[in-house]
């Protein structure tokens, strides 16, 4: 009897630390994308971020309202049109109903890509009068930011929507830098510990 | 060679995939329902269905539609009975008219999606659409009608 008992309590103590170690292991497996920690390296490269986020190209789609902006001046979008529950649109007044896969050529006609839209009204992820230190926060926590890791992050600097940014048709004023500056700011930023600029 | 559906017909053309889908329906197709405002997205005039969606045709290359289904002015109902366009003559909503066209068919969408739409509902649905002849007050009553003659309908 003693002998079964011990071969009982055994078995479960072998199934147990299986258990812990495949779990350890998945663990393991989650990448961590920061490699050192530098405040004053992450901050100096996210004030160049910021003016990249707070330019018509970005921030025009990161309103604080429902509708988006437009232009140079991020005036309210012509006609009104309203995010909807998807960031898509409503009814007759969806994105893609007027801006294509592409941009349409000439002066004020519509820019363009497949995956136009604002963010979903569960998640406006919102730039337009954010601080430095508001959006940095913003953006590195996942219930704020789409739900996004670090890795994630880093990845989104080469987002479809975000490189249209730098492509965005005729007359309109590009982002203060470069696409490859903008990525190397941002990837030092979050590299370096992703810090949050003081809030004064 | 292009193959097209409008209004569930099959058409072949001949016709570079670049051209907008509006100058395909007006000058290749004969179907001038829809019509030539802006020629940049900004009014409204030229709103057709693809696959249900209230697209500007002006803006919208033909390619984008090839094998997709489109509707025009002259497709929403075989007999011009569809509740807005009996709403539209009840209430005698145009005026000049150029614009009504792309006014039904995006009220269309927003009836498909929305049976009781309230003023804000409709100003949200249309505010892309634009009348010079400022027939907006009748355009709302007439998606007010149109949805209370959907609703009767769909209950007999």
């Amino acid at each position: 009897m003693k002998k079964r008992s011990l071969a009982v309590i055994g078995t479960l103590l072998i199934m147990v630390a299986i258990m812990a170690f495949s779990l350890d292991t998945s663990k393991k497996t989650v990448p961590i994308p920061v490699i050192k920690k530098d405040s004053l390296v992450s901050v100096a490269a996210f004030k160049q971020v910021y003016t990249v986020l707070m330019s018509a190209r970005c921030m025009n789609c990161h309103p604080s309202g429902n509708v988006p902006l437009q232009g140079d001046d991020s005036h309210l979008h012509t006609m009104l049109p309203k995010r909807g529950i998807d960031g898509k649109g409503v009814y007759a007044m969806k994105c893609s109903n007027c801006h294509q896969p592409i941009n349409t050529p000439g002066l004020h006609a519509p820019p363009g890509n497949p995956n136009w839209h604002l963010p979903p009204a569960n998640m406006k992820m919102v730039f337009q009068g954010r601080t430095p230190n508001q959006l940095a926060k913003q953006l590195v926590n996942p219930k704020t930011n789409g739900n996004k890791t670090m890795q994630q992050l880093i990845a989104h600097a080469d987002d479809g929507l975000v490189l249209a940014g730098w492509k965005m048709g005729e007359g309109r004023k590009l982002p203060p830098m470069s696409h490859a500056a903008f990525k190397k700011a941002w990837i030092t930023w979050i590299k370096n510990g992703a810090y949050a600029p003081a809030s004064k | 060679m292009i193959t097209l559906n409008i209004n569930k017909k099959t058409y072949h053309l001949d016709i570079d995939p670049n051209t907008p889908l509006l100058w395909v329906l007006r000058d290749h197709v004969g179907l001038v329902g829809t019509k030539y405002g802006c020629g940049v997205a900004q009014c409204g005039a030229c709103v057709v269905h693809l696959n249900g969606e209230a697209v500007r045709s002006c803006v919208t290359k033909v390619s984008r539609a090839e094998g997709e289904k489109v509707v025009t002015i002259e497709g929403l109902s075989a007999t011009n009975t569809h509740p807005l366009q009996k709403a539209w003559l009840e209430l005698d909503v145009s005026q000049c008219g150029y614009c009504q066209a792309g006014q039904i068919m995006s009220a269309a969408v927003l009836l498909k999606e929305n049976k009781k739409p309230t003023d804000q509902d409709i100003d949200d649905a249309m505010a892309g659409n634009i009348c010079r002849c400022g027939t907006y007050l009748r355009i709302r009553e007439a998606i007010h009608l149109a949805s209370e003659l959907q609703g009767k309908e769909n209950s007999k």
